[in-house]
């Protein structure tokens, strides 16, 4: 296991380097993406424009860049091209929102989620299961943003059930922090509901055929006791995979959309405010929180895959 | 998966076969693919959602017929000082500000809602802040919308299958590199790097080598889409792929001599044939949604063109004096990608006996 651990560890650092690598080259190699003539602006000289790239020693070879890029980063004094902010801060300003509604939403998703996947399954083939089905279809169908849309034109705008947008600290007001984020929780977690229930009723649906269900059922265990402690733990496991990716996709930019819509002024509108700017720090810094997130699901789910089955450990 | 029904059992096949003195029956031989489409033929829900998908498509195909005769407009034709008849009576299409004869002021600049059939099908779903014609710009943004959708799923699958085929076939360090490749594309945030990618290309094109794409043209979130979504297929593929690699028949190919290109694709391709048209189906529906995510946060589509995202995005903006022009192509996007999602459900059940026997119990 401690083997298993080490390569995969080392596995992880790699792929964030090249993910940091590959996203520096893509905005340093883009034509027209020059962030000195940018920043000078229309009516610069060519003089002007070679200052600034000396000041931010754009001259140097991309290598160099993205080294001194990775140092500035890391420690913490990078600061955006367009609105000489500190990235850091900036992404710091942004974590209670972006917290505040992933970690939500995931507790909500989960347990709609699964909720709605044994329903279904229990019920298999009656009314409640296809109501169940086509309803999950129907989440999985809709554009997040849409729904946030209509959510907030329906529930805030036309009557003010809901307040409309923004984001209020748990520090602040914990009553209205949750007031603020019920809508954009529910929105962000619909999608994941239709495809959890869906993915779980499969899941229980295939283990009811296997044969250790048949003999916790010949040995006369309560069909309750079969369902709970026998199909039910089998056919989480993939769950918590799921879980662990989406998760971490979430936190790392996933819920953009939902921030953008509800204004919550996230890490991920932060990210969507600085790449209409092409401003290439904050892009780097956010990307980098991202994988991170990503990375360190990734592992984490391999490694308490590796500890429920230990055949994965070789591969 | 060329099978023999008949020559798979001869011990049932000879145990069913009829007695003798009775008039003898051939058994006709049928491929998966027909016992496939006997399934589908029977999923009435598949195949009304199918039809569904068609009749959308059909719509948007219309999108140059409605503009010319019904709606008289062109998509990006901006009508900002025009007026259309309604009921005899003339209006502005985008309301110019004045003050009234009792002193109270009209705020100008908001367009017309939907007329319906008021105005001779002219403005059906009314017009946008630039006087242009709605109902004509969600059937183009549908056609582009559905383009960008079908091609970027065309392009994901082709370069995910020929990978996952390069990977299975040669192993080793082959398979290792293409991996690698998937295993970066999936730890990247996906809708950030489709974000990232689609601005910057969006400014200036791309302009690399051969490739010349002009900034705004569709190759771009096409492109894009693709590109980010190539792991989703190509991982379990390869999967399937490399246990395929394992099996006899692959053995024997390769001990008769057979190239490797006939091997990928006349041996193990077909095989994985069901999977891909699965695949296909539910790509397509989530192409249409990250294409309509990208467009709406204005990282896809380039204004003038329409699609379904950035009409969702301009309708926004009005949503509180005109709800319907984001309702419009909301709804039309998830149709078009629900009628999708459950086509490709049935495809699967169809495809996959083994999930219809599951449904079963």
């Amino acid at each position: 296991m401690a083997a298993f651990v080490v390569r995969r560890t080392i596995g992880a650092i790699l792929v964030m380097f090249v993910v940091s690598f590959i996203t520096y080259l893509i905005f340093v190699k883009i034509p027209g993406g020059d962030p000195a003539q940018r920043i000078a602006g229309k009516l610069a000289t060519p003089q002007n424009i070679e200052d600034i790239r000396q000041k931010l020693g754009l001259d140097k070879p991309f290598y160099v860049q993205y080294w001194d890029m990775m140092k500035q980063l890391f420690s913490g004094s990078l600061i955006s091209y367009s609105s000489q902010l500190n990235v850091w801060d900036q992404i710091k300003l942004g974590i209670p929102a972006t917290f505040s509604l992933c970690i939500g939403a995931a507790i909500i998703w989960l347990f709609f989620g699964i909720l709605v996947g044994v329903i279904a399954a229990i019920t298999a083939g009656r009314w409640s299961d296809r109501l169940i089905t086509v309803l999950a279809l129907v989440g999985i169908s809709m554009p997040v943003f849409f729904l946030g849309i209509v959510m907030r034109y329906l529930l805030a705008e036309k009557t003010s059930v809901f307040p409309d947008s923004g984001y209020v600290a748990l520090t602040k007001d914990p009553a209205q922090w949750l007031y603020h984020l019920i809508l954009p929780w529910f929105c962000l977690s619909v999608l994941f509901i239709g495809f959890y229930g869906r993915v779980l009723r499969s899941n229980i649906l295939d283990a009811i055929n296997e044969d250790y269900v048949r003999t916790a059922r010949a040995k006369g265990l309560a069909p309750r006791r079969v369902m709970m402690k026998h199909i039910l733990r089998n056919s989480l496991i993939p769950i918590v995979t799921l879980f662990g990716l989406d998760f971490a996709a979430v936190l790392g930019g996933g819920a953009i959309l939902t921030e953008t819509v509800f204004q919550l002024h996230g890490v991920g509108q932060y990210a969507a405010d600085s790449i209409q700017s092409l401003d290439l720090p904050p892009i780097m810094g956010v990307t980098i929180f991202a994988t991170f997130f990503i990375v360190v699901f990734n592992t984490l789910v391999d490694f308490l895959y590796a500890y429920l089955d230990p055949r994965i450990r070789s591969t | 998966m060329a099978t023999n029904t008949q020559s798979e059992f001869p011990a049932a096949a000879a145990a069913f076969a009829p007695a003798e003195g009775e008039p003898q029956k051939t058994i006709a031989g049928r491929s998966p693919w027909y016992l496939a489409w006997r399934r589908l033929r029977r999923n009435y829900v598949a195949l009304s959602f199918l039809a569904l998908f068609i009749l959308i498509v059909a719509c948007c195909l219309c999108a140059p017929l409605y503009s010319r005769y019904v709606a008289d407009t062109g998509p990006n034709d901006g009508n900002l000082s025009g007026t259309i008849t309604e009921n005899g009576k003339k209006i502005p299409v985008v309301s110019t500000g004045h003050v009234n004869a009792n002193g109270t002021f009209k705020v100008g600049g908001i367009p017309v809602g939907p007329q319906l059939f008021a105005a001779g099908g002219k403005y059906f779903l009314g017009a946008d802040t630039q006087g242009r014609d709605i109902a004509v710009r969600l059937l183009y943004g549908g056609l582009t919308s559905l383009l960008i959708g079908i091609g970027s799923a065309v392009i994901c699958t082709l370069v995910a299958l020929i990978l996952s085929l390069l990977a299975a076939y040669y192993g080793g360090s082959m398979d290792w590199v293409i991996s690698r490749f998937y295993d970066i594309i999936w730890a990247f945030p996906v809708l950030l790097l489709a974000i990232a990618l689609g601005t910057a290309l969006a400014l200036n094109g791309l302009h690399a080598g051969p490739i010349n794409i002009e900034a705004g043209s569709l190759w771009i979130p096409t492109l894009i889409i693709s590109y980010v979504l190539i792991p989703y297929i190509g991982r379990p593929l390869r999967g399937q792929l490399l246990s395929l690699r394992e099996k006899e028949f692959v053995e024997a190919g390769v001990a008769q001599g057979a190239s490797p290109v006939r091997i990928m694709f006349v041996e193990m391709l077909p095989n994985v044939a069901s999977t891909v048209l699965v695949f296909f189906t539910l790509i397509i529906a989530n192409n249409i949604l990250t294409e309509a995510a990208l467009s709406f946060l204005g990282a896809g589509v380039q204004p003038p063109h329409a699609s379904w995202g950035n009409l969702i995005a301009d309708g926004e903006k009005l949503i509180v004096s005109d709800p319907w022009f984001a309702l419009a192509p909301g709804i039309a996007l998830v149709l078009t990608v629900l009628s999708l999602n459950v086509f490709g459900d049935g495809l699967r059940d169809a495809l996959d006996p083994r999930s219809t026997v599951k449904l079963e119990h």
